[in-house]
């Protein structure tokens, strides 16, 4: 049927947003399906940093794929290091030929998994004020963050992509000095956090910006496999650190902090929160290394051969990274290279949801949800 | 009757003769021109100088903006360039003149090209009106302050022009949500400055700051609760019309890049930043000018210091109120500006209009005299009030707050 | 549940010769399976998926992972499933020959189902029957051959572009 001549012809106008974005955290593009401010449907393609891990990982030796777990999530690659080398050592264990871990590595690998996770949040606690429109906490995020990152240059001399934990404990003894620096800006970051309450999270118009906007409930979160802060701040009490304790997490006392509702900010606010239980983790971790008499321990790695060759077999094992499960599927054929290294991504699975999530909502909010999900896309691309 | 560019530049000949004779230069020098040449030298000579000095204002408010910035997120700013940094910006604006102009294929190119002159010119003729100190303002015109509501409205034709002719999505999302913007916000600010001319009775701005010239009570904004409210709802609406944060929708550059000059670089790019700041600070010198008493000094025993200083300290403080807003706050949505706008401001105008309407009125006929005269003036009768227009306002604000229903 | 019983309730809900066996780690460490894995008939994965995931006292409401394995002779679809009511893991496993790798989507079972069977269906070359938008995830529209698969050989041109280097 022809419309009438006269009348204006209206269309749905498509804004490819990304994959180069100021807020698209990365390469990320998002095909927006627009009617004037409001989003009909938002797409995302992704695939723009995939170079397939998967496939580097079949052609290595284990050792050798711990560097490339980092470059997976970037911003948190401690967390990646630990689930990789947790997957291989539980495969060794269960094969009866169990790598013993010395106490002082097994502290150490929680320490700086725990400072990476702060660094992390802190990254996604600036990013997003920067995605909302308030430009100054993401320096005040980076000040803290620099922290961090400057002791990850002291103990193993890279800042961003560490290849710091090894099979059996990890590559390097702390510096003398590390803990009563950790100890000096964690009581010095405890602050810092009431300080970007203030700033941000208490905001009103941060508060109108991300309340009520992309609303998950938890039902809907697990089936699209959201994990951590995401399943988190729908309400749902699950983290893998407290649920199926991996390393030694088991020794320490720490909540886990919930959303209500599921919004952005829920989502938003549990990682907030989730930086102080880390500052708690460290600082047990701290003493207990103390008063173990661990600190001047100066066995923090068992020997472990080059040439590992695990059993025969099939492993499947996640940890808890900042941004959720990060499972490691391995399957051994007896060599010392990996048939085969599937990694689930906790990123991928948020993102999957962007699709039914952004339906309706303003341009402005595609932006909040992006943030409030935390994606970190050299972990989507693998 | 004689052509008006004809009159014009025998008005131009006759003061160049007599700045001559005054000058004692002998009477040669402009008599010998053709007309036009006179004409083209005076008008250049009046656009280099003006266009000069009021170009140094952004200048100075970026570097500004720049160091407010840095204390403010625990940086240094620039430093590099001239001592404590100070001739950054000028490096800057040479690099952007240096820099290839760039114009997409696919824009319209006249346009294109136009529309930063448009928006650059609009905010810098504003600055005419302004009265920097007691004995100048450059148009002392009877209809200033209709003047500065007319011209700063071009501003936004400007944004939709580059929006528009840029061909770029991101650009027109800019240039509409600076459409939608700037219009709603108009309506609020011009209601304030309304106002004003309610309770004076003029629109000229020299004669509305002499008004205000006794000390702070004889401020507009301290005049009576309504002016009071009204100061704020024109800052708030001044922020939104240069399109700062909270509401640099327009140039939001999280959601859509940069908004409406998404495609411009070089000295384009340039003309709409310099026009940016030069907004900001024309709208903090005009509500400095309406409600804070202009040039006037605070309290009489200072009025020996220069106006000029009252002025540029008055604006500079609004501008850097901006500047902590700016740094401070995220952004609002479309839809939250716009119930701003219209749920909020607008009632609130209207009640405001409203009491400065039977104040005037309670002023000027002799029932006030006999009423109010019977305590205190109606003035101060409505500083009592206060809190219950307060708590009006707020009812009224309060009624319109039912969550916006979006669809999902 | 241990993985036996959830093995028999998949049985009796299914049939024998549809759940074809339970591999579950050696005593002796010589095998490793960790989740143990239900081998299913892979034209009936998703059956036994949604099983599942409604059976009262299976409850795997959560898919950890779905990921494809290259096994030589065949291709191999592993679904790891959680159950967050009752704390219990397990694997399904559906093997399918590599001429015609297809099995039918679970998409619909775990909506988080959709992207790994996109990611697994375009890098080792398996069909989802039923998949709703089966466009490629990772790799660009046609990019020819599937990366995991043991034999694959990187083309020599993309659009023009040289890709090995």
């Amino acid at each position: 049927m022809a419309a009438p001549k006269k009348a204006l012809r209206t269309d749905e106008m498509v804004l490819s947003m990304g994959p180069q974005h100021p807020s698209t955290h990365g390469v990320l593009r998002l095909e927006l399906k627009t009617d004037g401010e409001v989003v009909e449907e938002a797409i995302p393609h992704i695939g723009y940093l995939h170079r397939n891990f998967e496939k580097h990982a079949e052609s290595l030796p284990y050792f050798q794929i711990i560097p490339y777990t980092d470059r997976m999530d970037y911003i948190a690659a401690m967390n990646n290091e630990l689930g990789f080398v947790l997957a291989v050592e539980k495969l060794m264990e269960l094969g009866g030929k169990p790598i013993e871990i010395p106490e002082k590595a097994q502290y150490i690998r929680v320490v700086v998994c725990e400072m990476n996770r702060i660094a992390s949040h802190l990254l996604a606690f600036g990013t997003y004020g920067m995605d909302i429109g308030a430009l100054t906490p993401f320096l005040y995020a980076f000040r803290d963050r620099e922290t961090i990152l400057g002791l990850f240059e002291d103990i193993c001399g890279a800042r961003l992509l560490y290849n710091y934990i090894r099979f059996g404990g990890v590559s390097r003894d702390l510096t003398p000095d590390f803990h009563h620096k950790l100890r000096r800006f964690l009581s010095k970051f405890e602050k810092n956090i009431d300080t970007y309450n203030t700033l941000l999270t208490n905001n009103k118009i941060f508060l109108e910006r991300t309340k009520g906007v992309a609303v998950v409930s938890v039902d809907e979160a697990v089936q699209y496999g959201w994990t951590g802060p995401n399943l988190r701040g729908s309400g749902m009490k699950w983290d893998l650190r407290k649920d199926e304790p991996y390393s030694i997490y088991d020794r320490f006392d720490f909540e886990i902090p919930v959303g209500e509702t599921g919004d952005c900010w829920d989502r938003y606010k549990v990682r907030m929160d989730e930086m102080r239980e880390s500052v708690r983790i460290v600082r047990q971790a701290l003493d207990q290394m103390e008063e173990n008499g661990l600190l001047d321990d100066p066995n923090y790695a068992a020997k472990v051969s080059a040439k590992l060759r695990p059993p025969v077999g099939e492993v499947y094992f996640r940890t808890e990274t900042p941004r959720g499960d990060l499972g490691y599927y391995i399957q051994s054929d007896g060599t010392n290279v990996p048939s085969r290294v599937k990694v689930r991504s906790p990123c991928f699975t948020a993102l999957s949801a962007m699709r039914k999530l952004s339906r309706g909502l303003l341009v402005a909010d595609i932006i909040a949800i992006i943030g409030s999900i935390d994606i970190v896309m050299g972990e989507i691309d693998r | 009757m004689k052509h008006p560019i004809e009159t014009a530049a025998e008005h131009i000949r006759a003061t160049a003769a007599e700045a001559t004779e005054t000058l004692n230069l002998g009477g040669a020098w402009p008599a010998g021109l053709p007309l036009e040449t006179v004409i083209l030298l005076a008008l250049a000579v009046i656009g280099i100088i003006s266009v000069t000095v009021v170009a140094g204002i952004p200048i100075v408010l970026v570097l500004m903006e720049r160091k407010v910035s840095a204390y403010f997120q625990n940086r240094l700013g620039p430093t590099r360039v001239g001592p404590w940094g100070l001739l950054v910006t000028l490096a800057d604006g040479i690099k952007l003149i240096f820099k290839e102009d760039m114009v997409p294929p696919t824009s319209d190119r006249k346009l294109f090209r136009l529309a930063p002159y448009v928006v650059f010119a609009a905010s810098f003729a504003v600055v005419a009106v302004i009265p920097p100190f007691q004995s100048t303002v450059i148009g002392n015109m009877d209809l200033g302050l209709f003047l500065y509501l007319a011209i700063s409205s071009l501003i936004v034709l400007g944004i939709i022009m580059a929006g528009w002719a840029s061909n770029s999505k991101y650009s027109l999302f800019g240039a509409l949500r600076a459409a939608a913007q700037i219009v709603s916000y108009e309506i609020p600010l011009g209601l304030a400055v309304l106002m004003i001319v309610m309770t004076t009775g003029t629109l000229n701005m020299q004669h509305l700051v002499m008004d205000q010239a006794d000390g702070i009570h004889a401020w507009y904004m301290f005049r009576h609760p309504f002016l009071f409210i009204g100061a704020f709802i024109y800052f708030i609406s001044a922020v939104a019309e240069v399109n700062r944060t909270p509401f640099d929708l327009p140039e939001a550059e999280s959601e859509i890049v940069a908004g409406f000059h998404t495609e411009y670089s070089g000295i384009r790019f340039a003309y709409f930043f310099l026009a940016e700041y030069a907004n900001a600070f024309i709208v903090s010198a005009i509500c400095a000018t309406l409600f804070l008493g202009g040039w006037a000094a605070p309290f009489p025993f200072l009025s020996g210091v220069p106006g000029i200083v009252w002025f540029l300290g008055k604006t500079m403080f609004l501008v850097f109120i901006m500047m902590w807003m700016r740094w401070t706050l995220p952004r609002v949505r479309v839809d939250q500006l716009m119930s701003l706008c219209w749920k909020y401001f607008l009632p609130i105008s209207f009640v405001n209009i409203l009491g400065t309407g039977v104040l005037a009125l309670l002023e000027r006929e002799e029932i006030g005299a006999q009423l109010g005269g019977l305590f205190l003036s109606a003035d101060a009768v409505s500083w009592i009030a206060f809190p219950f227009i307060l708590a009006l306002l707020g009812w009224i604000a309060h009624s319109g707050t039912e969550p916006v229903r979006r669809p999902s | 549940m241990t993985a036996e019983e959830i093995k028999n309730v998949l049985s009796e809900r299914l049939g024998g010769e549809t759940v074809v066996e339970l591999l579950e780690s050696d005593a002796d460490g010589e095998t490793v399976y960790d989740p143990p894995q239900i081998v299913v008939e892979a034209a009936r994965i998703a059956e036994a998926a949604l099983i599942c995931r409604d059976e009262d006292s299976l409850r795997f409401d959560s898919l950890m992972s779905l990921g494809a394995v290259d096994n030589g002779e065949c291709l191999t679809v592993l679904y790891h499933l959680h159950s967050m009511t009752h704390r219990h893991k397990i694997a399904l496993r559906a093997d399918v020959p590599r001429a015609e790798a297809s099995v039918p989507t679970v998409e619909q079972v775990w909506k988080t189902a959709n992207w790994h069977e996109r990611e697994a269906g375009e890098l080792m070359g398996i069909e989802f029957e039923g998949h709703s938008d089966p466009r490629p995830l990772l790799l660009p529209e046609n990019w020819e051959g599937h990366p995991l698969r043991k034999d694959y050989v990187v083309q020599e041109y993309y659009k023009g572009m040289k890709v090995p280097y």
